[in-house]
């Protein structure tokens, strides 16, 4: 089944053209990786979503992307868009509040209250992003003094908090140490049994390791799209097989 | 070649002496302004006793015997302080997380300089404004005669908006954009993700523009002067129409005709006051300090 699915999708930054006629469709409850050397457009794809690219000033989209059939640039409520479509970035981001306040910002800002509700929920976020044990004793203490990769599982916590569908992460590991990465990446291979997932890395490994498709992109085109596996083994592109290869990027 | 270069050297040494000349008035201007304040005002203190100047609460300068007590006055300027921050800072928070965050470019452009002026307006007319417009406003609206804690608190607390709003406006937009930007991807409109995250994340910021607006407040003199009413008494909290006179007030009205130890007493006044200030600025640097980490 496909989650999203992208028809002649085309984004421009003012005058520059960031995205070129990408079509191509997201399963669901798998993982998908977007990989290609800096300034491709991969995190420019995976912001537009959930619209973050909103949020900058003259980006301009065209084409289709939809979500379980519905066009997210249509006639939508955006903030429940992102609340469907979570978000984890490259550096960690968790607000100057306390672990559990952290979590309980997404379910009070979609209307829960209740505190036994909140507690309920911030403690299944927790154990679905393996840090509970790490923090349960701990919840009322600054997230702030959360280790770099703490955070990280924080924040993919937080998103969870809203029980989202989609899970879209841009370069979650690239600021954390080896051990931090695998937590994660194992983390993320759990996560896909309940959430799709979309991931934009530089490390190769890690595109490998966790992701059963990968697409390519340079320049702002998408080159090549497949199974993860056979993108690794036997690219069909030649700039893809360069790139993977390293002979540049 | 050398006596060229042996010149140059010769300058900069000079140069080197008016920077550090100029560097050390600011630091001797304080220390003076100190040492006479202190001169003058400690011994009047201890001869008039130290508690009862500053805890008793008749001041009668030109009875015989004169009493010199100022009590009053120092309660009327936490009051109208007081009186400054509640109307003065949520406006100003809410004006600068406006100008930070909300406001459209064009607005902007028109704002800042308007907030700009509205800084370096002379504090007479203020005071001006306050009795045109405010002592009638506040006389038919609320009654009592208009010269009153709560006209002085409300010319306050619109003098002190600059100050709130400029550094409550630097310390929002010191805030980094991942913050914004996490809440938003939760679902939260701009306007939650404002005020729940990134004006919490600007706290001690925030709290340095309260401590500045303060300083600022408690130290004005002219326009509260004109707007307070004056009188030297004891005013509860609940007495907000009737009038009161500030330690700032007090120096100001007086000082013109002061002799001897009344005059003494009013520099007393001042050291108070001066005390006040000092305070003031040990928060603010602890604030900023503990931002800083």
């Amino acid at each position: 089944m496909h989650k999203f699915t992208l028809r002649n999708v085309e984004l421009w930054y003012t005058d520059f053209k960031a995205l070129k006629n990408v079509t191509m469709d997201i399963e669901a409850n798998a993982i998908t990786a977007l990989i290609g050397p800096s300034g491709c457009g991969k995190s420019t794809l995976l912001k537009s979503l959930n619209r973050m690219n909103d949020l900058i000033e003259g980006c301009r989209i065209t084409g289709e992307i939809l979500l379980d059939g519905e066009d997210i640039y249509g006639d939508i409520d955006i903030n429940l868009l992102r609340k469907r479509v979570g978000m984890v970035f490259q550096k960690p981001n968790p607000f100057p509040m306390s672990i559990y306040d952290n979590i309980a910002f997404g379910p009070r800002t979609h209307g829960i209250k209740a505190r036994h509700k909140l507690d309920e929920i911030v403690e299944e976020a927790l154990k679905d992003a393996a840090i509970w044990d790490e923090v349960k004793d701990r919840l009322k203490k600054s997230a702030l003094s959360l280790s770099g990769g703490q955070q990280q599982r924080l924040c993919i916590a937080r998103a969870l908090s809203v029980s989202p569908d989609v899970l879209l992460m841009d370069e979650p590991t690239s600021a954390l140490d080896p051990i931090s990465t695998s937590k994660i990446e194992d983390l993320v291979s759990e996560l896909k049994k309940t959430y799709t997932v979309v991931i934009v890395t530089h490390n190769m490994q890690q595109a490998t390791r966790i992701s059963d498709k990968t697409a390519f992109f340079l320049l702002g085109e998408m080159v090549e799209f497949g199974d993860s596996e056979q993108i690794f083994s036997m690219p069909k592109d030649k700039r893809c097989e360069d790139y993977i290869t390293g002979r540049f990027g | 070649m050398t006596t060229s270069t042996n010149s140059g050297k010769h300058r900069e040494q000079i140069m080197h002496i008016v920077f550090t000349l100029s560097a050390l008035t600011a630091i001797v201007a304080v220390g003076l302004i100190c040492v006479f304040l202190f001169a003058g005002g400690v011994p009047a203190m201890l001869e008039i006793g130290v508690l009862k100047f500053l805890l008793g609460k008749d001041w009668s300068p030109t009875d015989t015997p004169a009493s010199f007590e100022i009590f009053p006055m120092i309660i009327a300027s936490i009051y109208v302080t007081t009186g400054a921050i509640l109307f003065g800072v949520p406006i100003g928070i809410f004006t600068a997380a406006f100008m930070a965050k909300i406001c459209p470019k064009r607005l902007y452009a028109f704002l800042k300089p308007t907030i700009s002026l509205l800084a370096g307006i002379p504090s007479v007319v203020y005071g001006f404004f306050g009795m045109v417009v405010l002592v009638p406003l506040v006389r038919t609206w609320f009654g009592g005669n208009g010269s009153s804690m709560l006209t002085a608190s409300l010319l306050l607390g619109i003098m002190i908006l600059p100050t709130v709003i400029g550094i409550a406006e630097t310390s929002l937009r010191a805030v980094p954009e991942e913050l914004y930007e996490g809440a938003v991807a939760l679902g939260a409109s701009h306007e939650r993700a404002v005020f729940f995250i990134v004006i919490p994340a600007a706290k001690s910021g925030v709290m340095a523009a309260v401590v500045l607006g303060i300083g600022r407040a408690i130290g004005e003199t002219m326009a509260v002067k004109m707007v307070a009413g004056n009188q030297a008494l004891l005013r509860m909290p609940k007495e907000f129409l009737k009038g009161l006179r500030t330690l700032t007030a007090n120096v100001v009205i007086e000082m013109g005709y002061a002799e001897g130890l009344h005059r003494d007493a009013l520099v007393a006044t001042g050291v108070v006051l001066f005390v006040f200030i000092l305070l003031i600025n040990l928060v603010f640097s602890l604030l900023n300090r503990r931002s800083a980490l």
